[in-house]
């Protein structure tokens, strides 16, 4: 039996770092090879500075980039909406490395992947 | 020096209430879904000219490539375009995949490094355009983490964008799709290939790029 492992990262974890030290953390766990369900998920702005880094990170020969899968984020941005408290609020994130972790499927409803064993 | 700073003022004034009719746009999205093919499209249109090769081969756009002052027109109204083409984003490039396509490993590593180069500049560009057409392959699912993480980049920054359905031309094509995953943007379906109703897309990029504030 192949036995996977995933980590479930809460919200507390990341929340006391800054952008450059969660996708630092994020990267070193990926590149290990673990598969890391982020309870709070990342901004679209962190999401866009982890792929910039991942693509400085790639190695042909040993890692490829990561799968990343999240639901848009909740809310709304503008200034009145900001002014009444509905800023926008990143959700539940799963990041693992490109050959372990694959999307089967997505809509906004729902995300199907499989993980490979090695 | 005083008259001048005031006119300036001004002008940035109005224009932050009536917009601008020069702007900078990006054509952004996965690799393949026919980026180059739109901007030649817009430039051969309205300039005679092209930007960039196409391909099969994903990632043949590594570096962004630029067009300036390209003038679209509807009627009376117009606007001035600098197209920037991006490479396609995505979270993974695998040397292995562009074998397929035929490339020996030289050239596939090569490619793959560039891409990844690419894929970085196309990140960085988002912060120097005025607004974005976003470019999704309609025969593909559009729930994709690239599309999501991009208008999630658009909406934070509050740039205005479109989304092109493109490839309708092809079987199999579901604009509709991207209509329901993406209801608060205006989705356009087109065949940046064939050119079939592109003519909606320009009419949409002077109604919403004409209100764009200029960076």
């Amino acid at each position: 039996m192949t036995e996977i492992k995933v980590n479930l990262i809460s919200h507390q974890k990341l929340e006391g770092l800054s952008t450059e030290e969660k996708i630092q953390f994020i990267l070193q766990e990926v590149e290990k090879g673990e598969i890391l369900v982020l309870e709070r998920g990342l901004s679209a702005e962190e999401q866009a500075k982890l792929i910039e880094k991942t693509m400085k990170e790639i190695n042909p020969d040993k890692f490829i980039g990561i799968e990343m899968e999240s639901y848009k984020e909740y809310g709304e941005k503008g200034f009145f909406k900001r002014l009444i408290g509905k800023i926008r609020q990143p959700r539940i994130t799963l990041i693992g490395p490109a050959d372990k972790l694959k999307t089967v499927y997505k809509d906004n409803d729902v995300i199907k992947t499989i993980i490979k064993g090695r | 020096m005083i008259r001048m700073g005031l006119l300036g003022r001004l002008r940035s004034l109005l224009q932050s209430i009536f917009g601008k009719k020069h702007v900078r746009i990006g054509i952004y999205g996965p690799p393949n879904a026919g980026k180059t093919t739109l901007a030649n499209r817009i430039a051969r249109d309205w300039s005679g000219d092209v930007v960039g090769a196409v391909s099969e081969v994903p990632h043949e756009t590594r570096r962004a490539q630029k067009k300036d002052n390209i003038v679209i027109k509807n009627g009376d109204s117009s606007l001035t375009l600098d197209i920037v083409d991006t490479p396609g984003i995505a979270t993974k490039v695998d040397f292995h995949d562009f074998m397929e396509y035929g490339l020996s490993e030289e050239e596939a590593r090569k490619r793959a490094k560039e891409a990844t180069e690419g894929v970085i500049e196309a990140i960085r560009w988002l912060d120097n355009v005025d607004g974005v057409i976003l470019l999704m392959d309609s025969t593909q699912n559009p729930f994709t983490q690239v599309n999501v993480t991009i208008i999630g980049n658009l909406e934070a920054r509050e740039l205005p964008v479109l989304i092109a359905a493109n490839k309708i031309d092809l079987d199999g094509s579901t604009p509709a799709t991207l209509k329901s995953a993406f209801p608060q943007h205006e989705v356009i379906p087109i065949s940046a290939l064939t050119g079939y109703n592109v003519e909606m897309l320009y009419n949409a990029m002077i109604k919403t790029f004409g209100k764009a504030k200029r960076k």
